[in-house]
């Protein structure tokens, strides 16, 4: 019974939650914002209001910006691309009826719970080690030159890393979707006389579409923010600094506060500008 | 063309034996319906004539070709699904014209067929919309559309009115018996639906635990059921069942009379029993009669004008031609 008096009450009992959100998320980014405005360099001693755009223009100005919103781009890009091809690939294997289905299911699912510093220690180590790595080994015992990961292809190798993390998630959300598609559909396109291949694209990957959505526009969320990664294998280095990673600089190295400040509002601003571009362009498969 | 032979099919699901050997024949341009309560396998027999299943043994000739082991498009039946099984994602057109375009056939064919199915259908002023944008009804119709233009040797229905309301399910049983009566094509039709059955069907296969329990046509069942699970499940409200004495007087262990059968009296009668409950229709009533000494109700049939109440004590007589008399392994005795 909603009357006004209970939804007077409700407005009372929700504020407190309300109130710590809205403190969570709005004294950051107020704080980062008024930074941006001033020149903050706590090690010189220096805190100067009011310098305007300055450092938006000198953050946007500098060479390694375009670089590392560039460099930003194609890990995002890559890196979906590798999680939901290769979701659906999975989902898809997931959804047959095999032994020890859900042992299976599980260990595909283990990533997922491996912190980004740890997976990343362990690609890095473990597996992409020019000398001791299984990779190295992989490619000796098939006597070829073992490739040094890190150094020769250091973005793809940030990508392999990421989407190695990201994958059981995709995994996961496709699964589900596909295993609520209708199997009286896939049969009926059997009567139809399609086979596995346009049973696929006629059926599943449209049933899939609304799934595919949701894991681009997550995965693009914390994609975006991407840190732990790079800082453990290339330190940013060799043309692997994201946006992220050049703002950390900005600020831990350069010792700059206003400086990266500034590029931090700027990612909050471009970071929109894709979700806004994203939802424009798959987010109509959420509007059926 | 549509003759569909079934010989010594048998299907198990592991250890589970779903279908025993099982031999049918369906000749060319019937209507025939498999009933059966849930679970007797009807679907199953259905699914393995589509090539859904795979038969576990035996044979399945279409025309006369062995078509045990060809896959479901190869054997030219289409299937109307229970959840329509339409693809949500197509408009009514694309979901008629999915199997000819799967087919490759040439876009001009592709038109005049599914202009002409939407005729039948009454379905041409939807043909852009998507299948949510549609009722029960149009849903079945786009269903029964996508199966008429390929022009198969026979139609498989999967309990296709059981998600219809009861106003609609008797509309779209004429719809699909008119639509027989046009094409003339075999079709093989399954429900749980006794009355869906007995109006629509040349030929009605009554199904038990995947056993064949008799085939003929409606009235055949109706007059002469081969057993006593046949005779209680066709015909509505079911036959009366009487054991002990009063069969054995008639010289079998069970007598079954119809509740239309019965003779309902005041004064007298060859039985008698007390009114519990009666549904009133309009045309008939039924009145379920205890107290009769026999079985534990009776159920009987009268005219709309009977007004008999709650406890009264009323008289029925059987017509003596209308006793169907079962021995004790439950078969009929003539």
């Amino acid at each position: 019974m909603a009357t006004r008096h209970s939804r007077g009450i409700a407005r009372i009992m929700i504020t407190p939650a309300v109130i710590v959100l809205l403190g969570w998320m709005l004294v950051p980014l107020v704080m980062t914002l008024w930074f941006s405005f001033h020149d903050y360099r706590p090690q010189r001693g220096i805190y100067e209001c009011c310098v305007g755009f300055e450092n938006y223009a000198r953050f946007l100005g500098s060479s390694s910006f375009l670089k590392a919103v560039f460099t930003t781009l194609i890990m995002l890009g890559g890196s979906l691309g590798i999680t939901v091809i290769g979701g659906i690939f999975l989902a898809i294997l997931l959804n047959q009826p095999i032994w020890g289905q859900g042992i299976v299911r599980v260990l595909v699912i283990a990533p997922f719970f491996v912190m980004p510093t740890v997976s990343a220690l362990v690609w890095k180590n473990m597996m992409m080690d020019p000398v001791n790595g299984i990779l190295a080994h992989v490619w000796a015992a098939f006597g070829a030159e073992p490739v040094s990961w890190l150094t020769d292809v250091p973005l793809f190798s940030i990508i392999m890393i990421v989407s190695w993390q990201w994958l059981p998630f995709a995994t996961l959300i496709l699964l589900t979707a596909i295993q609520s598609l209708d199997s009286e559909q896939l049969e009926a396109a059997e009567m139809d006389g399609a086979g596995p291949v346009p049973r696929f694209v006629s059926i599943i990957l449209p049933h899939l579409a609304r799934a595919i959505t949701v894991v681009i526009l997550i995965e693009t969320i914390f994609l975006l923010s991407i840190f732990a990664e790079i800082f453990v294998t290339t330190q940013g280095g060799l043309g692997t600094k994201t946006l992220t990673y050049l703002i950390y600089e900005r600020v831990m190295e350069s010792q700059n506060v206003g400086l990266g400040s500034a590029g931090g509002i700027l990612a909050v601003i471009l970071a929109n500008i894709i979700a806004i571009f994203l939802m424009r362009i798959v987010g109509k498969n959420l509007d059926r | 063309m549509g003759r569909i032979a079934l010989r010594n099919v048998t299907k198990a699901f592991g250890d589970v034996v779903v279908i025993p050997p099982l031999d049918l024949e369906i000749e060319d341009g019937e209507f025939v319906v498999f009933v059966g309560p849930s679970g007797c396998g009807k679907s199953t027999l259905l699914r393995l004539i589509a090539g859904l299943e795979d038969v576990s043994g035996g044979q399945i000739t279409i025309d006369g070709e062995d078509a045990t082991g060809s896959p479901p498009a190869k054997r030219g039946l289409a299937m109307v699904f229970q959840s329509y099984a339409l693809y949500p994602h197509m408009s009514v057109r694309r979901n008629i014209t999915f199997p000819l375009r799967m087919a490759g056939m040439d876009k001009a064919e592709q038109k005049r067929r599914v202009e002409a199915a939407a005729d039948v259908l009454n379905l041409t002023d939807y043909l852009d919309r998507r299948p949510g944008q549609l009722s029960g009804g149009q849903r079945q119709r786009v269903a029964i559309g996508r199966a008429i233009v390929r022009e198969p040797t026979a139609f498989l229905f999967d309990e296709p009115l059981s998600n219809l309301d009861a106003a609609l399910r008797v509309g779209m049983r004429l719809e699909i018996s008119e639509l027989h009566e046009r094409l003339k094509t075999t079709m093989i039709y399954v429900t749980h639906d006794q009355v869906e059955a007995m109006t629509m069907a040349d030929k009605i296969v009554v199904l038990q635990a995947g056993r064949i329990e008799q085939v003929g046509s409606p009235l055949e069942l109706y007059r002469t059921p081969r057993n006593q699970f046949v005779a209680g499940f066709i015909g509505s409200p079911k036959m009366n069942f009487i054991t002990g004495e009063e069969a054995a007087r008639h010289g079998a262990a069970t007598i079954g009379v119809r509740p239309e059968h019965l003779d309902v009296s005041e004064t007298e009668g060859e039985w008698s029993g007390v009114v519990g409950v009666s549904e009133h229709l309009g045309s008939d009533t039924f009145f379920h009669v205890h107290d009769t000494g026999l079985a534990e109700t009776i159920t009987v049939r009268a005219s709309g004008e009977v007004g008999f109440r709650h406890g009264d004590r009323i008289h029925m007589t059987p017509r003596p031609d209308q006793v169907h008399r079962f021995g004790p392994d439950g078969l009929r005795i003539e």
